[in-house]
């Protein structure tokens, strides 16, 4: 009996480095996710890992090191054993592999939550109104919100405008979501809502990388649970690995204090 | 009630009486003044040289009636340029290219730098740099394309231009980056998510200060009376080099402004409404 092929990685970061003026960020990062994996992100702010989060669909550029995302590199061509910069239209090209999920949920105001979902899919990649607009609507009722899709951003609540903005990242048919801190702006009653539709999103197989302080979403639903300080990779490891039986100092203590 | 304390009832017992209404004697005397203040303008200019019958009488005269459609089509075609230019400024002020953001600010410290009457005398003498325009076959005479009406737009459109590359600029600034980046990450260029994601937001922002500088623009059209464009305080001057009605014409003209403003704030209003969609609200 053979094992089956191991798939090759959804994504791969290699080696990767970044600045903010004298500040380094991300000190030499490496990550591989999995097609289908759910993996995530913890540790204090200032760990790099919105930082790192953000390098994958390219809103950071890094300064060293590579990322793949689904074979292609991202940002560069390589021609003639060197690298050269990607347009902005390719690199706009690349971003539609990733959808993104954003911790101020940055929907846009003047329009209501269907044409904040259909805006992507008929503006960017010029679909047909009316086979969108029925995907949209099946998309919000996928996040309960069947019954606002007239509303304006203003008039929802934190919690349903998250959920808008999942299905807002969903309907560019993206092969892997980014979460950055997806709860963390919204009141306590509210980030149920909002960590269902996601775990409801992992059970249907979407690969997920999610930076978040939430630790119970990430016991429940995480393959993976990433820690990360200074700019590293502390420790990696399964959920219950990590979150239990932590092996680094770092990661004891960070828990210790998140969780007291 | 048990919360009162014996002290308390030792104070007399107000509960019945009425409050006398106060006498706003300040506002009546402000009143009183303004008024003596008005009536004595108004006589003044009742004795005064002005003979009404002809403010009447030009008011709609032809030659008054073609110089305020050049002033509203002026002012219109102006503020077109003037919008249009300032959009491309404000954006190549705000892209990340050192290159244009310097020709961008260079077109607002030229064109803010010097006074408007100077570039539309500028424009209208264009003919005295260049004596011809266009290349080989296709050229011709400056001063033949360099018309008072081609200078004025020229001037003041471009003028406009510089001003309003920077209220643009102020709407842009205005919006959220967390916008910008929303819109990258739904796979928009820059441009794509200028037209469709920040601008629409940011002519909150745009709206009321640019309908400041279109009511500017009309007035300033009477400055290209200077280079012989048939505007409406030009055409009044015309009259009255004629007539020697001087103060009867400048009242004419200064009604047809009047009234150009008046009818322009409202629709500022509406503008204002359509752009405000999604905004505030109630749950």
């Amino acid at each position: 009996m053979s094992q089956p092929p191991i798939p090759p990685p959804l994504v791969s970061i290699v080696d990767v480095h970044k600045h903010f003026g004298s500040f380094h960020a991300l000190k030499g990062v490496s990550l591989d996710v999995m097609p289908g994996e759910v993996m995530c992100i913890i540790g204090a702010s200032g760990s790099g890992k919105t930082t790192l989060l953000r390098c994958i669909n390219q809103l950071v550029e890094i300064d060293r090191g590579a990322i793949w995302v689904d074979g292609e590199l991202t940002g560069f061509r390589i021609d003639g054993g060197r690298l050269h910069h990607l347009t902005e239209a390719e690199i706009a090209r690349q971003r539609l592999a990733t959808g993104m999920v954003f911790q101020r949920f940055n929907l846009f105001p003047h329009m209501t939550a269907l044409e904040n979902i259909m805006e992507g899919p008929v503006q960017v990649q010029r679909r047909r109104r009316d086979e969108v607009a029925g995907e949209a609507r099946a998309l919000l009722a996928r996040v309960g919100l069947a019954d606002k899709e007239n509303a304006y951003p203003a008039n929802l609540s934190g919690g349903q405008q998250q959920r808008v903005a999942i299905a807002r990242a969903l309907a560019m048919k993206p092969k892997l979501m980014l979460f950055d801190e997806p709860t963390s702006a919204l009141d306590p009653e509210l980030v149920g809502e909002v960590l269902a539709a996601m775990k409801e999103l992992a059970a249907s197989g979407m690969t997920m990388i999610v930076v978040t302080h939430e630790l119970g979403f990430a016991r429940e639903v995480a393959d993976r649970v990433v820690y990360m300080d200074g700019g590293l990779i502390v420790e990696a490891g399964s959920a219950a690995e990590l979150l239990n039986t932590p092996r680094e100092a770092r990661t004891k203590a960070f828990l210790s204090a998140v969780l007291s | 009630m048990t919360l009162a304390s014996a002290r308390t009832a030792a104070l007399p017992d107000i509960s019945g009486y009425s409050i006398v209404p106060q006498r706003h004697w300040k506002r009546w005397l402000a009143v009183a003044v303004i008024g003596l203040l008005l009536a004595g303008l108004a006589r003044a200019f009742a004795v005064g040289q002005i003979e009404w019958d002809y403010v009447a009488r030009f008011f709609t005269a032809q030659t008054i009636l073609s110089g305020l459609f050049n002033t509203v089509v002026m002012s219109i075609g102006a503020m077109a340029l003037g919008i249009a230019l300032g959009i491309t400024a404000a954006v190549m002020r705000m892209s990340p290219n050192p290159v244009l953001q310097g020709v961008a600010i260079g077109y607002a410290w030229l064109f803010r730098g010097t006074p408007v009457i100077l570039q539309l005398l500028l424009w209208f003498n264009l003919a005295l740099i260049f004596p011809t325009i266009g290349f080989g076959e296709w050229s011709w005479r400056t001063v033949d394309v360099m018309t008072p009406a081609v200078a004025a737009l020229l001037g003041l459109g471009i003028n406009q231009g510089a001003y309003t590359s920077e209220v643009m600029r102020a709407g842009m600034l205005s919006v959220d980056q967390g916008q910008y980046e929303a819109a990258k990450a739904i796979g928009m260029t820059r441009m794509k998510s200028l037209r469709r994601i920040v601008f629409p937001q940011a002519m909150r922002v745009i709206i009321p200060p640019l309908g400041n500088e279109f009511i500017g623009m009309i007035k300033l059209t009477s400055l290209a009376s200077v280079i012989q464009f048939a505007e409406i305080l030009h055409s009044a001057q015309n009259i009255y080099y004629a007539n020697s009605r001087v103060i009867e014409l400048l009242i004419v003209a200064a009604i047809w402004y009047l009234l150009i403003v008046t009818i322009l704030t409202p629709g500022q209003m509406l503008l204002e409404r359509r752009f405000a969609r999604g905004a505030g609200g109630s749950r």
